[in-house]
């Protein structure tokens, strides 16, 4: 049973009386587990079909499933609770929250949107802080935060509410090299320990290559549907 | 609940200056209203104190019709002996009222021998007048203040009249009256005292013995034209008022219409519009300090939607329920309101204390030496941090509200 599934999916802006077509009739399927890139120039329907997966959207037409729930009939209220149980996020420009340490980010939606009680937030927070190589950062502010570390927080921060699939728009746009590929390193090593779906749009063709599956998007149509080049093999 | 007040007071921490600068107008505005309702709150009761305490009492009772025509104090509207008596049983079963004075007001010619002036007379028991008017033997300016202050044969002259006339303590003057059948009547008194004028009505009377009123008058029955009562309480003043209303009005007339009627010190007093006045500016003073709370949260709360559009947009993404962030931006508005209320609170609270330490002494009228003892009474400070809260609460509301409603994605493509 596929994680996601999109039959026939279309997104069509309206800038008053022009109607702009962003997603034009796609169809795909992500099995839960996998590391998925959707790559393509920009204006290509990238981050739109991200957003729609990650009920952030609706479809205009079609239909998504994601977990076996038509997202696309979810009202803007069961479409935050939705997310909130079920996804993580993962943004270009971190979006990590200014007045808060490490620590704080990563408990903020165990706080804000899932209520954990203390102890196991505690737990959950330090076992994350730990994994992604930031438990001697915990206490530190974005702000005395590298590119990468704060990357990092916020990806321990997509995972914290142990969401099945977490989705990151352009995660690495804003980082060097070393430091992109570790984040991608450690989203595949956490995509393993705890089996989260991982689903990432890039256009970087260093990074795509370090994808499982490539879907190439091109004016808003799925152009290509392939499996990548062995992880290993693409960063050799 | 506890986080997302640290959260959102790391918000506010987040722009410090202007957290402070907001506030501090709040606390500028909680000041500037607390201290004028204890100043002013201190002056009205000054003010107030002077008619009720020196006057007029807290409350009058008269026969009907009485006050209307009190300028040439007629002799016709006097209560007989039994109407004084149902007024005084009704009087006496009230355990709000302290005190009570019996007076037999009249106007008379008032002579030194060499020179003639009206006078306005109170004939009063001297030691129920002072139990119910107790700042009348302070107004005694010159001669004894020694209680009592008035024996029969003696006169206390209104200050006015005795510069006027050259009238000294231990004088003897003579009072012509003319009584209610019209026959004229003379009677000499020793002048026991200058009172100082009080502001208001009966101000500038004199006062004699009810006794020798009455000799004078002729009237052989204890009869009367005016009750003062003094409460003991004066915040039950309208309470009493409508008692007393209630069971004098049950006395009639053959006609079955009432005989009596009931006065506040503030329908007798034309001063009591000042004390509108001031109620009136209080009330304008509390809505500019609502504006001022108003105008600066909404600045400050539309300021901080607006710089943190892509920070709304990620916790939404994130699945943050709309109400928590509502909640979220609320609570902020709420802690500017009660962080400068509490600050404005103690601070007044502080200048109170200091002034009724510094004791500022002023004058009203021709009252001298006041002493100004401002007071802030707890429903007072009550009702301004209550105000205060729940318009930072509304002032938060539209902001918060929209950052509730935040498009996500419009949010995070936010520039």
């Amino acid at each position: 049973m596929s994680l996601v599934r999109a039959e026939r999916l279309v997104k069509t802006y309206r800038t008053g009386e022009v109607k702009v077509p962003a997603v034009r009739g796609v169809d795909f399927a992500i099995e839960a587990g996998s590391l998925v890139a959707f790559v393509g120039p920009s204006g290509s329907g990238k981050t739109t079909l991200l957003n729609m997966i990650g009920c952030l959207d609706h479809p205009t037409s079609g239909t998504l499933t994601v977990l076996d729930t038509d997202v696309g009939a979810l009202d803007r209220r069961a479409a935050a609770e939705f997310r909130g149980w079920h996804m993580g996020f993962i943004f270009q420009d971190f979006n990590l929250i200014p007045v808060l340490s490490a620590y704080e980010n990563i408990e903020y939606p165990l706080i804000m949107v899932q209520a954990w009680p203390e102890r196991k937030r505690h737990e959950q927070v330090l076992r994350l802080l730990e994994a992604v190589g930031m438990a001697g950062q915990a206490g530190k502010r974005p702000d005395q935060l590298s590119g990468g570390q704060k990357q990092r927080v916020a990806v321990a921060r997509a995972l914290a509410t142990n969401a099945k699939l977490v989705l990151a728009d352009e995660p690495t746009a804003n980082l060097d090299h070393d430091n992109a590929y570790q984040v991608l390193a450690l989203m595949k090593r956490m995509r393993d320990e705890i089996g989260t779906t991982f689903v990432f749009s890039t256009h970087d063709p260093k990074i795509m290559s370090e994808a499982e599956v490539l879907f190439t998007l091109e004016d808003g149509a799925l152009r290509e549907a392939q499996a990548a080049r062995k992880p290993e093999a693409a960063h050799a | 609940m506890l986080n997302v007040l640290k959260i959102a007071l790391r918000n506010l921490a987040r722009f410090g200056r202007r957290t402070l600068l907001t506030a501090s107008l709040i606390t500028l505005g909680v000041v500037a209203v607390l201290l004028f309702i204890g100043i002013a709150g201190s002056f009205k009761a000054l003010m107030i104190g002077q008619f009720t305490d020196g006057v007029l009492g807290h409350l009058e009772v008269h026969r009907k019709g009485y006050v209307a025509s009190i300028d040439n104090l007629p002799l016709n509207l006097n209560m007989q002996p039994a109407l004084v008596q149902k007024v005084e049983q009704v009087l006496d079963k009230m355990p709000q009222i302290d005190a009570y004075s019996e007076r037999l007001k009249f106007g008379a010619m008032f002579s030194n021998f060499n020179e003639t002036t009206s006078i306005r007379v109170n004939g009063v028991d001297p030691a129920r007048e002072a139990a119910t008017i107790p700042l009348m033997p302070g107004r005694i300016i010159e001669g004894s203040k020694q209680p009592p202050p008035l024996k029969t044969g003696e006169i206390l002259v209104p200050k006015l009249l005795a510069q006027g006339l050259k009238v000294k303590v231990g004088d003897t003057v003579v009072l012509v009256a003319t009584n209610l059948q019209g026959s004229v009547n003379a009677k000499t008194f020793v002048v026991r005292g200058v009172l100082d004028s009080a502001s208001g009505p009966s101000g500038r009377d004199g006062y004699v013995d009810i006794r020798d009123a009455r000799s004078l008058l002729r009237i052989t029955q204890p009869e009367v034209n005016e009750i003062a009562i003094r409460l003991k309480n004066p915040a039950q003043l309208d309470q009493v008022d409508a008692t007393l209303k209630r069971e004098l009005g049950a006395i009639v007339n053959q006609q079955g219409k009432p005989m009596l009627e009931v006065h506040t010190w503030a329908d007798l007093s034309p001063f009591a519009s000042i004390v509108r006045m001031i109620d009136l500016l209080t009330l304008f003073i509390k809505i500019m300090l609502v504006t001022i709370v108003l105008v600066s949260v909404l600045n400050v709360m539309i300021m901080a939607v607006y710089e943190r559009v892509r920070e709304i947009g990620m916790i939404s993404a994130m699945g943050t329920p709309p109400t928590r962030i509502l909640m979220l931006f609320l609570t902020e508005g709420l802690l500017l309101g009660v962080g400068g209320t509490a600050l404005g609170t103690v601070l007044s609270l502080a200048v109170v204390w200091a002034l009724n330490l510094r004791k500022i002494v002023f004058n009203f009228g021709m009252q001298t030496g006041l002493v100004l003892s401002p007071s802030v009474s707890a429903s007072d400070v009550l009702a301004v941090v209550a105000m205060v809260i729940v318009m930072a609460l509304l002032a938060s509301l539209q902001p918060a509200w929209k950052a509730s409603r935040m498009d996500p994605v419009r949010a995070l493509g936010h520039v």
